[in-house]
């Protein structure tokens, strides 16, 4: 288990290999499909997110406002993070992200931007809201919650030992690749 | 009626924050059988402690509470209207709840008004009966999953599948295949081999109705329904799709009369966070037995 902390360098991700277990602890950004859209047609980042070294959870959070006006996450799994395949590997590479979390997995054009650039791919357990939620030991800010709505806005989250896989590395390797032609190949057999 | 929403409330409560006995069953044992320290067990372990985390806590299993379906079984002169208002009613307080997130959005204009109710949301079924019970199950479907749901046109002449049960082995496998661990695997599978395009979704989500266990009671249907789960299981894409044995914990089929000209195979795909539930209600809308 490696336990990684955020800002993220290069070379703690570049020692990371396709089954790794990791713990992440931090901030971490949520960011979906209506935040992926906006920046990769040129929209600026809000004033007080950095990406930098950073990680992109993509995730539509539960979030319930408290009395003191302050938020408490109650449920927060990974979404499908292969809607952001068009424009991921771009903002990988604008950004300088380090490491994007979600599930499913992304395509050809985001791991080529992984080895390029210097990112992994962390695979959350689907479906685990409220595990997850326990990881995230604070709401720090919102942005973009009147334009994109809740499960689209970017909650900045302050996370410990939250839980992942590594399945895409900086180093060309894909664990959905492998899995699919493994499995392909089984099918045949089966056939 | 204000009793009718206050179960309503609480059927959608129960469905978000708790799995039903006989998937959690199954996700035990794919648990216990899966090689010791790989990654696979480790997203079932995390798996089983959510779904532990989830019932203390009262709060939603998934951040995804799905589409939100209830199907009603009634006798007739029933009052659907009734029903139905009371129903989004209930969605609507459920969701200020937080036991559902805000999870409905305007297909135009891209907003979210935070009530799950709108156009087709969310979808009643309604279906008469001769018995005087009023029963309301419900079912939480997630998106993740939806997405990987697939529907086949046969032949489908790349996967070699003809218009006969060994073409529907063919394509169902398919499906499991394309889905790889995209929908929440480890998953279940809903199929409809015929019917229209709608019908035949229709009838592929209704199968997940049914619990794992049930075997199906058309013998062809039901050496299908084992022979997809063991192959499906023997490929090796695991919980996750991280690799492993766990791909599927159930298979549910049915058959629908097609036209002459159209032979659709239509494949739902349920994750591990196979949330339905039901009720019979009472004569003044209270709870009266809960039937999972
Ligand atoms: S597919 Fe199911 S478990 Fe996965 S995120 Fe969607 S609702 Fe949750």
């Amino acid at each position: 288990m490696t336990a990684l902390h955020t800002p993220i360098t290069e070379e703690q991700i570049r020692a990371l290999k396709v089954g790794d277990a990791v713990t992440i602890s931090g901030i971490v950004f949520t960011g979906r499909d209506a935040v992926h859209k906006y920046l990769h047609e040129g929209g600026a980042l809000p004033p007080g997110v950095d990406l930098r070294g950073g990680v992109i959870y993509h995730c539509g959070p539960v979030m319930m406002k408290q009395d003191d006006g302050s938020w408490k996450c109650t449920a927060a799994g990974p979404t499908t993070s292969i809607r952001e395949e068009p424009y991921q590997g771009d903002i990988i590479h604008q950004f300088g992200v380090r490491g994007v979390i979600g599930k499913g997995g992304l395509g050809e054009k985001t791991l080529a931007a992984c080895q390029a650039d210097g990112c992994v791919y962390l695979h959350a357990i689907g479906g685990a809201a409220q595990v997850l939620a326990e990881c995230v030991k604070k709401v720090r800010n919102v942005y973009f919650l009147e334009e994109f709505g809740s499960p689209e806005a970017i909650w900045e989250l302050e996370v410990e030992n939250f839980p992942a896989v590594v399945t895409m590395d900086s180093h060309g390797g894909s664990l959905h690749k492998e899995v699919f032609a493994a499995s392909a190949a089984e099918l045949a057999k089966r056939l | 009626m204000e009793k009718l929403a206050e179960t309503l409330i609480e059927l959608i409560r129960r469905t978000s924050v708790e799995i039903p006995d006989d998937v959690n069953r199954a996700l035990i044992a794919s648990l216990e059988a899966e090689k010791k320290g790989t990654i696979a067990e480790g997203a079932l372990k995390i798996i089983e402690q959510n779904i532990e985390l989830a019932k203390r806590k009262s709060q939603p299993i998934c951040q995804d509470t799905g589409s939100i379906i209830f199907y009603v079984d009634c006798p007739a002169g029933f009052d659907q209207l009734d029903f139905e208002a009371t129903a989004r009613a209930a969605v609507t307080a459920a969701t200020k709840k937080g036991f559902l997130r805000q999870n409905s959005v305007d297909s135009l204009t891209g907003k979210n008004d935070g009530t799950n109710v709108g156009p087709g949301a969310p979808t009643v079924h309604f279906h008469q009966h001769r018995a005087p019970e009023v029963s309301v199950r419900l079912m939480l479907k997630g998106g993740g999953c939806e997405n990987v749901g697939a529907q086949y046109s046969l032949p489908a002449e790349k996967l070699s599948a003809n218009r006969d049960l060994d073409g529907c082995r063919r394509v169902i496998l398919d499906a499991v295949l394309q889905a790889q661990g995209k929908g929440c695997g480890p998953g279940i599978l809903g199929v409809c081999i015929g019917g229209d395009r709608a019908t035949g979704y229709e009838f592929s989500k209704q199968q997940f109705l049914r619990t794992l266990e049930d075997r199906n009671a058309n013998a062809e249907l039901d050496a299908l329904e084992q022979d997809v789960l063991k192959t499906a299981n023997e490929l090796g894409i695991g919980p996750m799709g991280f690799g492993g044995k766990a791909t599927l914990l159930g298979v549910k089929i049915c058959a629908a009369n097609r036209l002459p000209a159209s032979f659709f195979v239509s494949v739902s795909y349920m994750c591990w966070a196979y949330r339905r539930q039901g009720v019979n209600l009472g004569a003044a809308g209270q709870i009266e037995k809960w039937l999972y």
